[in-house]
């Protein structure tokens, strides 16, 4: 990774954080998925876990049994090995079903406006980008997609829901997401998946995994429903 | 299996093991236990394994009957604990019988107590872990993050023979009382996004305890030490992380903490010093010093050390 400028910073007594980039790419993505993967097998024996995120790797290691110098080895010899031996990864592509319309995403018409586009527009545009797994994490199974064309991105809700529904696909700022689970929740919402985002009793847990590329294709109701959706 | 019945709940009663970990990837906090130390006592006790299951109960109220003849030992907290109405010791072993109750008061120094049982609690685990995180919904008796309820069953073994009883040498029985703490922190992650005057205001000021502090994160009152950074791309958040929003009040956090964040971040408390800040009530002072990477991994190595040479006192009938 000549090309390539990283830091690695404390965070804590067990963590050491690689910062790899400032603003989230495709090639970034795909390297730090990179090296959380190396990572795992060559520090197996002291690593605790890992968080991948849009232009960082947080490692945490267990430090009765290594310390920061030898992970900062370890980590840049990742890193090193990446420019070496690797290529970047593209990562599965992973379709999800959306029923997009004002019955199924409460914010649709108000993003619409905003935008001045009509809401076919709007889902239509939401379709035509494939977007990247930028990270998994603030509650389970919640994965971070960019980036929204321009076109449609839209700041947070002034005042959060109190409840969002399970499947809820929704639009923050460049950044768009389907919630694993009901919660609180600001982010704009244009429709809902009928697919499980997140599965404690599932093999996998989730259909998508950071890295991973993702599309969105329109379905109608009547599938959403024939696939399980619930409105 | 039969174990303990739960007669009473108290104000949060958990079950709790060492912790979720290798889950990040997916989303999922640690959990575990808010006071390291006094759970792994609690566990060393009853002759336990480090990782088995206890029950972490805040603040009290929890009242058990036993269905089993076992060994029971509370820790953490100053909770009054008795017995069949009998005050017993904290920090010790008891042996329980078929019938007998067990209760747990409120505390009066610190705020979590760890309830440990010979063998430990047999709680399936989730994702390898059976530790409780409502924020999640998931792990405890349920599996759906819930806290014990009236009526539910602790299941553990039955023993042959009650332990011998056992306490820890009572030098190393922590203080909780004073309701104050001095945290030691490494520092990292965006530190050199704060100025040295702020970070001087940092380690020199007495901070509160907020009321809304809970398992995931600890709010603190005090010096503002806003940051020249608004925000940052959202990354990994470790154990103890020192977060600082735009309000410049710091948020210190735990073990239920969201794993990933777009405030910047200080540094991050020190694990052995996150016991005693758990242990605080809303009011409670906090104070801050610096201490280095590898001062911080040569105090783990002494702790580790000292928990596995130290002896167990065996207690007179």
């Amino acid at each position: 990774m000549t090309d390539q400028q990283y830091t690695i910073s404390i965070a804590g007594e067990n963590s050491l954080i690689v910062y790899f980039a400032d603003k989230p790419t495709p090639t970034i993505a795909a390297h730090i998925a990179q090296t959380a993967q190396q990572l795992r097998d060559s520090i197996a024996q002291v690593l605790i876990d890992l968080v991948p995120s849009y232009g960082s790797l947080l490692v945490i290691y267990n430090p009765l049994q290594t310390d920061h110098y030898a992970v900062r080895a370890a980590i840049r010899q990742t890193l090193s090995n990446l420019t070496a031996h690797n290529r970047q990864t593209e990562g599965s592509l992973v379709s999800l079903p959306v029923y997009y319309g004002v019955e199924a995403g409460p914010d649709l018409q108000a993003l619409a406006d905003r935008a001045g586009l009509t809401t076919e527009q709007v889902i239509s545009i939401h379709q035509q980008t494939e977007y990247r797994v930028y990270a998994i994490g603030f509650a389970p199974g919640f994965a971070y997609l960019g980036e929204v064309d321009p076109r449609i991105a839209t700041p947070r809700l002034a005042t959060p829901r109190p409840k969002v529904p399970r499947g809820a696909v929704a639009i923050a700022d460049r950044q768009t997401a389907v919630y694993p689970a009901q919660s609180p929740g600001g982010w704009n919402l244009i429709g809902l998946c009928p697919k499980r985002m997140f599965d404690p009793h599932a093999t996998p847990n989730m259909p998508i995994q950071v890295g991973d590329r993702v599309r969105f294709t329109a379905i109608d109701k009547q599938q959403f429903l024939d696939l399980g959706g619930e409105l | 299996m039969s174990g303990l019945r739960v007669l009473q709940p108290g104000i949060l009663s958990l079950p709790q093991d060492s912790g979720r970990f290798g889950m990040h990837g997916i989303g999922l906090t640690t959990g575990g236990p808010l006071d390291c130390n006094a759970f792994r006592w609690a566990n060393r006790l009853c002759g336990n394994d480090q990782s088995v299951s206890v029950i972490e109960v805040t603040i009290g109220g929890l009242i058990l009957e036993s269905l089993v003849k076992t060994t029971i030992a509370l820790t953490g907290a100053k909770i009054p604990l008795m017995i069949n109405k009998k005050p017993v010791a904290l920090w010790q072993t008891h042996g329980v019988n078929p019938g007998d109750r067990i209760e747990l008061g409120f505390a009066t120094a610190g705020s979590r107590g760890y309830l440990a049982v010979a063998g430990g609690f047999a709680i399936a685990p989730i994702f390898n872990s059976a530790s409780t995180v409502h924020r999640e919904s998931l792990g405890g008796l349920c599996q759906d993050g819930s806290q014990l309820q009236a009526g539910q069953l602790l299941p553990c073994h039955q023993l042959k023979k009650h332990l011998l009883d056992h306490r820890i040498p009572p030098h190393l029985v922590p203080d909780y009382t004073g309701n104050s703490a001095l945290l030691r922190v490494v520092l990292g992650y965006q530190q050199n996004a704060f100025t040295s005057l702020q970070k001087q205001l940092f380690f020199t000021s007495h901070y509160k305890v907020s009321a809304s502090s809970d398992r995931m994160g600890y709010r603190l009152e005090g010096a503002n030490i806003a940051p020249s950074i608004d925000g940052i791309l959202s990354e990994g958040i470790c154990m103890g992380a020192i977060q600082v929003p735009a309000d410049g009040q710091p948020i210190i956090l735990l073990n239920d903490r969201q794993t990933i964040g777009g405030y910047p971040k200080l540094g991050s408390v020190f694990s052995l010093d996150i016991g005693a800040l758990a242990q605080l009530v809303p009011g409670g002072i906090v104070n801050f010093e610096t201490i280095s990477m590898d001062q911080a991994h040569n105090l783990l190595a002494l702790y580790e050390h000292k928990f596995n040479s130290t002896q167990l006192q065996l207690v007179a009938k």
